[in-house]
């Protein structure tokens, strides 16, 4: 069974990658699986400088997911580069690296720097975190603001692809994601978390020091399902889909909705050893279901509409 | 740290909404030190999404087996304490960093423990004890229902038990018996919430120790970033309490 997919910049073995935040910078997840295994590896988002995150609690389980807000904890671009990328590097696997900013520049310099100085294969545009105040959630809630920042991270990139991660807490997901393909946009990834709230009953007070947190896991994802079938049949740049996954029949669902790849995020919490084991699961999968490859599967869960039309 | 199947060999409630259980698997017990814990899957995606860690109490390298104890305190640890003797679960372990006693030159040292803080301690003092160190212990409890181990801990020293409403040995905090009995000691253990200790480090400021503590957890094993602590060096920095914790130095993190 072929499991190979193409995307812009990213030559996959197979469609699977851990999300971002969820996999730190892959050294615990080494000592559980060969991370050789994985399609991709996107890591922690990076900032210029060092962030310390948000106070504690950081997260809260619910009825089929968890809430979270870490708040981009991170030791800042520089350090990242010295102390994780020059690890992963000795894997053969594909790194794309997640951006947040809280200016347009911000955005430019940690791309220039990532690009120029790691050599990673991808980016990915985090404006959709949205547990900090000024960690990119208003440019992923404007198309205005995520056009412009969609540009200008694309000219600072130079070869390197860009895609944008989307967040669902949008009246209009198609909007955004025109907005950010015609700014240059590579791909996108979605769906990031949903913002939600847990009060204790005892405390009287919202569980999370943060008071709100992002939504993950398989609540969310009958919405990133919806999002993504609803995306690809306006925009012509591949889908990296997110949102739930924990099984590999959750990953043929999205291929059917139409994502070309997949990231698994909160299931690596339950499972850390969840994504090659979704990976091993896929063949067989894709075979039940009628399909020879990725590829093959992919958008074929629109074959039903008849006036099916892409940009 | 590993993933392993194990089963359920022992569940038996030792008092009010307190369970011990012990897993056996081979090599289940292969490079504990006391202090660190199980990273335990307790039910379906669903349910329970994430896993609940839980402080090892003892460890039987001759059967192969991992104590754990454990309050009744939400739906998770109820569905853990569900589980039946001849039942597997699926854990990992073992997760982050224990007492370093190996490390450690010291000849008396005093083990100070609150409520569901107790049972990693109970470890930590047969270790010390294999090596000839005197274990003294204070062990807090809200009330006479709640106490648990106190004859185990007689085992390997003097062992002073308090509850908050004076239901069983002495009356009050595990503080006010560190005050009446003005022991001697080289190193101090403590476990327990975050209030107590942070009674007990303020208290014992002068004396070296250590403190494990508690959060709650994602990954569990450093990678996610949900429980940290903020270092007391200056550096606005946070520790993770997964992986460089659950064991710290009493003065190397802010309790809050």
């Amino acid at each position: 069974m072929n499991l190979q997919t193409r995307l812009p910049g990213l030559d996959l073995k197979n469609p699977v990658m851990p999300a971002s935040g969820c996999f730190g910078f892959g050294r615990e997840f080494s000592e559980l699986f060969d991370l050789n295994q994985l399609g991709a590896i996107i890591i922690k988002a990076a900032t210029k400088e060092e962030r310390y995150g948000n106070l504690t609690p950081r997260v809260a389980e619910t009825s089929s997911g968890m809430l979270n807000a870490i708040g981009l904890q991170n030791p800042g671009v520089e350090r990242i580069i010295d102390e994780e990328l020059s690890n992963l590097r000795s894997y053969d696997v594909p790194v794309i690296a997640n951006v947040a900013g809280s200016t347009v520049s911000e955005y430019i310099e940690v791309t220039k720097v990532l690009t120029s100085k790691a050599k990673v294969d991808a980016i990915e545009l985090n404006i959709s975190c949205p547990n900090v105040k000024q960690g990119g959630i208003q440019f992923g809630t404007n198309p205005e603001l995520a056009s412009e920042v969609t540009y200008h991270v694309k000219q600072a990139s130079g070869n390197v692809p860009v895609y944008v991660k989307l967040s669902p807490n949008v009246a209009d997901i198609v909007g955004m994601a025109k907005a950010v393909e015609n700014a240059g946009a590579d791909g996108l990834t979605m769906i990031n978390t949903l913002t939600g709230m847990q009060i204790s009953l005892e405390n009287r007070t919202p569980v999370l020091a943060n008071k709100t947190g992002g939504l993950s896991g398989p609540a969310i994802k009958p919405i990133a399902i919806r999002m993504i079938y609803d995306v690809y049949q306006h925009v012509s740049v591949p889908i990296i889909g997110m949102g739930g996954i924990m099984t590999a029949e959750d990953v043929l669902e999205f291929l059917l909705a139409g994502a070309n790849a997949v990231a698994i995020g909160t299931a690596n919490f339950h499972n850390p050893t969840v994504c090659p084991e979704v990976i091993q699961a896929l063949p067989h999968v894709l075979n039940k279901y009628g399909f020879s490859s990725v590829e093959d599967a992919v958008g074929k869960g629109h074959e039903h509409e008849t006036n099916l039309s892409r940009a | 740290m590993k993933k392993k199947i194990v089963e359920v060999t022992k569940v038996e409630t030792i008092a009010q909404d307190t369970i011990e259980m012990t897993l056996a698997a081979p090599g289940i017990t292969t490079g504990i030190q006391p202090g660190q814990f199980v990273h335990i899957n307790v039910g379906s995606n669903s349910s329970h999404l994430l896993r609940r860690p839980i402080s090892i109490a003892d460890v039987d390298l001759m059967e192969q087996t991992v104590t754990i104890i454990f309050k009744v305190v939400g739906s998770g640890t109820a569905q853990l304490g569900q589980y039946k003797v001849g039942e597997r679960l699926e854990v990992l372990l073992p997760c982050g960093t224990g007492y370093p006693i190996d490390s450690i030159n010291m000849s008396k040292a005093l083990l100070i423990g609150g409520g569901i803080g107790v049972p990693p301690l109970y470890y930590l003092g047969k270790k010390l004890a294999d090596q000839g160190i005197e274990v003294i212990s204070i062990l807090g409890f809200q009330s006479s229902s709640n106490v648990f181990y106190e004859s185990k801990f007689n085992q390997l020293g003097d062992c002073h038990v308090v509850t908050d409403d004076g239901t069983y040995g002495y009356k009050g905090y595990v503080t006010d018996v560190v005050d009446q009995l003005s022991l001697k000691y080289d190193y101090y253990f403590s476990c327990g919430p975050t209030g107590m200790l942070q009674a007990v480090t303020n208290k014992l400021a002068y004396q070296d120790g250590y403190i494990s503590i508690e959060q709650r957890m994602g990954c569990g094993i450093g990678a996610c970033y949900a429980c940290v602590v903020p270092t007391n060096d200056g550096t606005n920095g946070f520790k993770k309490i997964c992986k460089d914790g659950p064991v710290f130095r009493a003065n190397e993190v802010v309790l809050r």
